[in-house]
């Protein structure tokens, strides 16, 4: 397994191997998914759009629909302002989504498709809408492309019409739809009047009815995505992948945008319920405390089981940023810490909460699984944290592999279960103490296998 | 009558679509009616329509991710942005297992990530850097580069880079220019490949083989197929010189022009490979199908009877009965579960032919089956090349011409058997889906997701084989769904082992117990009874 992968760190400036990212459309397909009734159309030749598709329905399980202006050679040559009319035409007709949202992939971007100049000379229903985003992949990657998408919903819907409504807005980020839930789960609990966008729960997560729907009820209703510009705030949960939008909003709604971490683990989450708690001035209920309570117990009881390991941890960058914070609470030492994901602020960040915690650790944006694997072999961790793709680190490492992010191919139900909040805290112990005691057991010898851990 | 009532249900599908559309799609629907003595005509291999929800990939799909993808020897170099390379990373379940000492890139992937600078000032440099870096580190003896939709605009010149570096380095290095857009789907890219083997790889090598020596066309080793092909070739005593391209190697294919036959398994990604080595090196190819246990056994034989010879035929027979034997029991248990439903498939570009077999070997019969990129001789079979009309988007991937080759051109056959034999077996011949299909079929190709909707509807098959785009569509409409691409990561299905598995495969989808949960019990059972106060 990965037998070429050398220990000797070499410098490489053209070649990527073994990515920790992938495209900007992608992350746009899916924030796209997230209002309710609409269609992701991807700009391009057909393959990009078949590949974004399978990869996500790969990673939820679920339907992921979404359509192209299947580029041929002409189009490449002359532009797509006839595909991209022509399907908008079609997708009304035969699809009926109550919106569109346009993403454009490389070809469009380098042919220069100028897309708002040709939403504006398509024939768009009565009632029906049409947004864009322009997500090249040669810059950022899938998050970045959720981010735009995100941002697009904003520049092209929400209106401050000078009607405050009360609400806060919620920006989740590239999360699950179990964390979407659980989220919206947290904002109820807080008492709290609230938008979330987008909102991909109930969408990729749908319920088996026996009947085949191509908009399930959940994503964000339009309607409250035009609201956002008449709200009290937004809070932005991962600074990748919702800062932009929120800023957006306060530019042109004069909505204040406040950035925290995504809520995972125990301080981010701290943070998260006690930011809401300011704007609606009300306390944290007591659910919400028994719960931290229940979070702080397990973390004391247990934390012989993870103290002190050595864990590498890859990723998006908010997933990463919130996590080597929550193993540090941990007392664990997050030794490499690295994200496919392009950003000076991701390794300063995390750089920060090194030297606070007094690890020598590594940490890179930008990076990929190659570059994660030499520091591995260089020094062992004891604990691999990340999506599917880390599998064949963890092999050829034989490393204890826990799965958490995006995206997770080869295993099931992790899109429905949170991880976000205290409930999620309390699963991803679970999650990392099993996969070290698995560990510790696999290896025990007969006579040091102990019933009672 | 029974044609009539099927067309009036198609016909009120695709009169919800647009005039254009309509007119468009309605060339691409048929129902098969064995009755009429003419041939039934499709159109196949034209672009979709934009906005159709369309199950196709592109070009770089069919040439990397098809064809060149699980050679396991090669470093392929995704020229481009980040994506494509990253979404070939390990999708395809083309399995392979190194020997002794060579290498095996299958658990790596590699792009040179183009950023906006490269796209602004061209990313020539950096993919030169990016071979320079795979040679320091990997050392490997032969790196393919495979260009991305945007490299085709800013005008790399990858040829050249492939040309310098070859130079530079003394290894094999070699380019495909499978932009994402070229022609209408994967099925072009599939064609560059087959080009660029021809002209770079087939025929530079010279081991000696043996006699009965073969190389299997189109088998791509998906969950293990072509190790069960080779385990029963070889208890015949056949030699495999090369498998394009499961598991296949750079090195072995080097050999190919070695071998007396080909044996073709996917017609569409890789007829043309045929058809050159055999004006180029006279190795005439047969058209085989492992997928199924009747169409296995005629397979053996058709091959058996090409080579002619006694001992082969006899341990041909020996084998079929010994394997027979074999599964037989347990494929019994499996049809009885399976026997009577019935199959809607959609896949690729031979696999909706392939897969009827093993369905009727099991009792299911296939009501519609459609290919998501072929041309028009797979459904129609290979008379009506001649009569197919070349367009624009066909004329934008080369067809190159071959000569024969004086050192190694040889027929196997001669004239008078050649002669005889091509009316026995599928000599250098396909014949297409649609003449092995039952009558009032239905027959689609490029099939969208308005169709694949609303046909599971009017038609409500048992088991709709199709990929993962398609799965959880059916399976939220209550129909079991098999991907074909991917086996459901599961496999072998090919040869006799293989159509067990298979087998068992079906019957667990059709009989897992959670089909019946989808309705609570309350909705079907009184529970209002109650007294508790509610909160
Ligand atoms: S061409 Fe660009 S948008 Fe399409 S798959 Fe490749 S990287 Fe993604
Ligand atoms: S069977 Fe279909 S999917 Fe498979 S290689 Fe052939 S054409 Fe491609």
């Amino acid at each position: 397994m990965l037998d070429y992968t050398p220990k000797e760190y070499i410098q490489r400036s053209a070649l990527t191997i073994n990515p920790a990212k992938t495209c900007q459309p992608v992350g746009a397909m899916y924030a796209a998914l997230g209002i309710h009734k609409c269609l992701p159309h991807s700009h391009g030749s057909q393959g990009c759009c078949a590949y974004h598709r399978k990869f996500l329905t790969r990673n939820f399980r679920d339907p992921v629909m979404a359509s192209t202006s299947s580029f041929t050679e002409g189009a490449a040559v002359f532009g797509g302002g006839s595909n991209l009319k022509t399907a908008i035409k079609n997708v009304f007709s035969i699809y009926n989504p109550d919106i569109i949202a346009i993403h454009t992939t490389c070809l469009s971007e380098t042919i220069g498709d100028d897309i708002p100049t040709y939403i504006m000379s398509s024939q768009i229903p009565e009632g029906k809408l049409v947004i864009h985003a322009n997500t090249p992949s040669y810059q950022g990657s899938h998050v970045t492309g959720f981010s735009n998408m995100v941002r697009s919903m904003v520049k092209y819907l929400s209106v401050n019409s000078k009607t405050p409504n009360g609400k806060v807005n919620v920006i989740p980020g590239f999360v699950n739809p179990g964390d979407m839930r659980e989220i919206k789960r947290l904002m109820k609990a807080m008492g709290a009047a609230f938008t979330m966008f987008p909102d991909t729960s109930n969408v990729l997560d749908a319920p088996m009815t026996g009947k085949f729907d191509m908009y399930p009820k959940g994503g964000t209703k339009v309607q409250d995505i035009i609201d956002a510009g008449n709200s009290l705030a937004t809070l932005a949960l991962g600074s990748f992948a919702s800062s932009d939008g929120a800023f957006e909003l306060d530019k042109k709604c004069k909505v204040p945008a406040r950035v925290l971490k995504t809520p995972i683990g125990i301080n981010a989450t701290d943070e998260f319920l006690m930011a809401v708690s300011k704007l609606t001035g009300m306390a944290v209920p007591e659910d919400l405390e028994e719960e931290r309570g229940q979070l702080v117990d397990i973390m004391v009881d247990c934390h012989y089981h993870y103290h002190g390991k050595k864990v590498a941890i890859f990723g998006d960058p908010d997933l990463c940023i919130a996590l080597t914070d929550f193993a540090i609470s941990l007392g664990m030492t997050p030794k490499y810490v690295l994200t496919g994901t392009p950003g000076e602020s991701f390794e300063n960040e995390i750089r920060d909460m090194f030297n606070a915690a007094g690890i020598d650790g590594k940490v890179k944006a930008l990076g990929d699984l190659f570059t994660l694997h030499q520091w591995m072999k260089e020094e062992p961790v004891d604990l691999l944290m990340g999506g599917t793709h880390g599998k064949y680190i963890a092999r050829a490492e034989d490393v204890p592999f826990v799965r958490i992010g995006f995206p997770i191919l080869d295993r099931s139900v992790h899109s429905y279960l949170p991880i976000v909040g205290y409930k999620g805290a309390m699963r991803i112990i679970e999650m990392m103490s099993n996969a070290l005691l698995d560990r510790q057991d696999r290896d025990a010898a007969d006579e040091d296998l102990e019933l009672i851990m | 009558m029974k044609h009539e009532i099927i067309k009036k249900k198609i016909d009120k599908v695709l009169e919800k679509y647009p005039a254009a559309v309509f007119k468009n799609r309605k060339e691409h629907v048929l129902v098969n009616d064995c009755s009429i003595p003419e041939p039934q005509t499709i159109t196949a291999n034209t672009r979709t329509i934009p906005g159709i929800i369309t199950n196709r990939g592109c070009c770089y799909a069919g040439c990397k991710g098809v064809v060149l993808g699980p050679l396991r020897d090669a470093v392929i170099i995704t020229h481009g942005p980040i994506g494509c390379g990253y979404y070939t990373w390990g999708t395809r379940r083309n399995k392979g297992k190194k020997k002794s000492d060579e290498k095996n890139f299958l658990n790596y992937c590699f792009s040179t990530d183009l950023q906006e600078g490269d796209i602004v000032f061209g990313g020539e440099k950096k993919l030169r850097q990016a071979v320079t870096e795979a040679v320091q580190i990997f050392q490997p003896k032969t790196i393919f580069i495979c260009s991305t939709c945007p490299v085709g605009l800013i005008g790399d010149d990858i040829n050249a880079v492939a040309a310098w570096a070859q130079n530079e380095y003394g290894i094999k290095v070699i380019s495909f220019s499978c932009e994402g857009y070229k022609g209408v789907s994967q099925s072009g890219g599939h064609h560059i490949a087959n080009n660029g083997l021809i002209r770079h790889i087939i025929g530079t090598g010279d081991a000696a083989v043996g006699k009965y020596a073969i190389n299997i066309l189109g088998e791509y080793n998906i969950g293990g197929d072509g190790w069960e092909l080779e385990r029963i070739l070889k208890k015949i005593g056949y030699e495999i010189v090369s498998m394009m391209t499961g598991n296949g190697t750079v090195e072995e294919l080097s050999n190919a022009h070695k071998a007396a036959l080909n044996v073709v398994q996917c017609h569409r990604s890789i007829n043309y490979i045929g058809e050159m080595m055999k004006t180029k090196y006279g190795q005439d190819w047969i058209k085989v199908n492992f997928i199924g246990v009747k169409s296995t056994i005629k397979s053996l034989r058709d091959i058996a009877r090409y080579f002619d010879d006694p001992d082969l035929t006899a341990r041909t027979e020996a084998v079929i009965a010994e394997e027979l034997e074999d599964i037989t029991p347990q494929l019994e248990h499996f049809r009885k579960i399976c026997s009577g439903k019935t199959a809607a498939l959609f896949v690729g570009g031979s696999r909706a032919h392939h897969y009827q077999h093993l369905l009727r070997d099991l009792g299911v019969e296939t009501i519609l089956a459609g290919y998501e990129f072929a041309h028009r001789d797979d459904y129609e079979g290979r008379e009506v090349i001649p009569s197919i009309k070349e367009d624009g988007d066909s004329k934008n991937i080369e067809s190159i011409e071959v000569q024969p080759d004086p050192e190694n051109f040889r027929l196997v056959l001669s004239r008078e058997r050649y002669e005889k034999l091509k009316d026995e077996i599928p000599l250098n011949y396909y014949g297409g889906m649609i003449k092995e299909m039952p009558d009032g079929s239905i027959v689609v190709d490029d099939l969208n997701h308005y169709e694949t909707e609303e046909f599971l509807k009017i038609l409500k098959p048992d088991i709709f084989c199709s990929g993962i785009k398609d799965k959880y569509i059916a399976h939220k409409a209550g129909i079991f769904s098999k991907q074909l691409h991917s086996y459901d990561y599961s496999g072998p299905y090919a040869g006799f082992k293989g159509a067990v598995v298979f087998a068992r495969d079906i019957a667990m989808g059709l009989t897992t117990p959670s089909w019946k949960l989808a309705v609570p019990p309350w909705k079907t059972q009184p529970v209002l009874e109650g007294r508790v106060a509610t909160c």
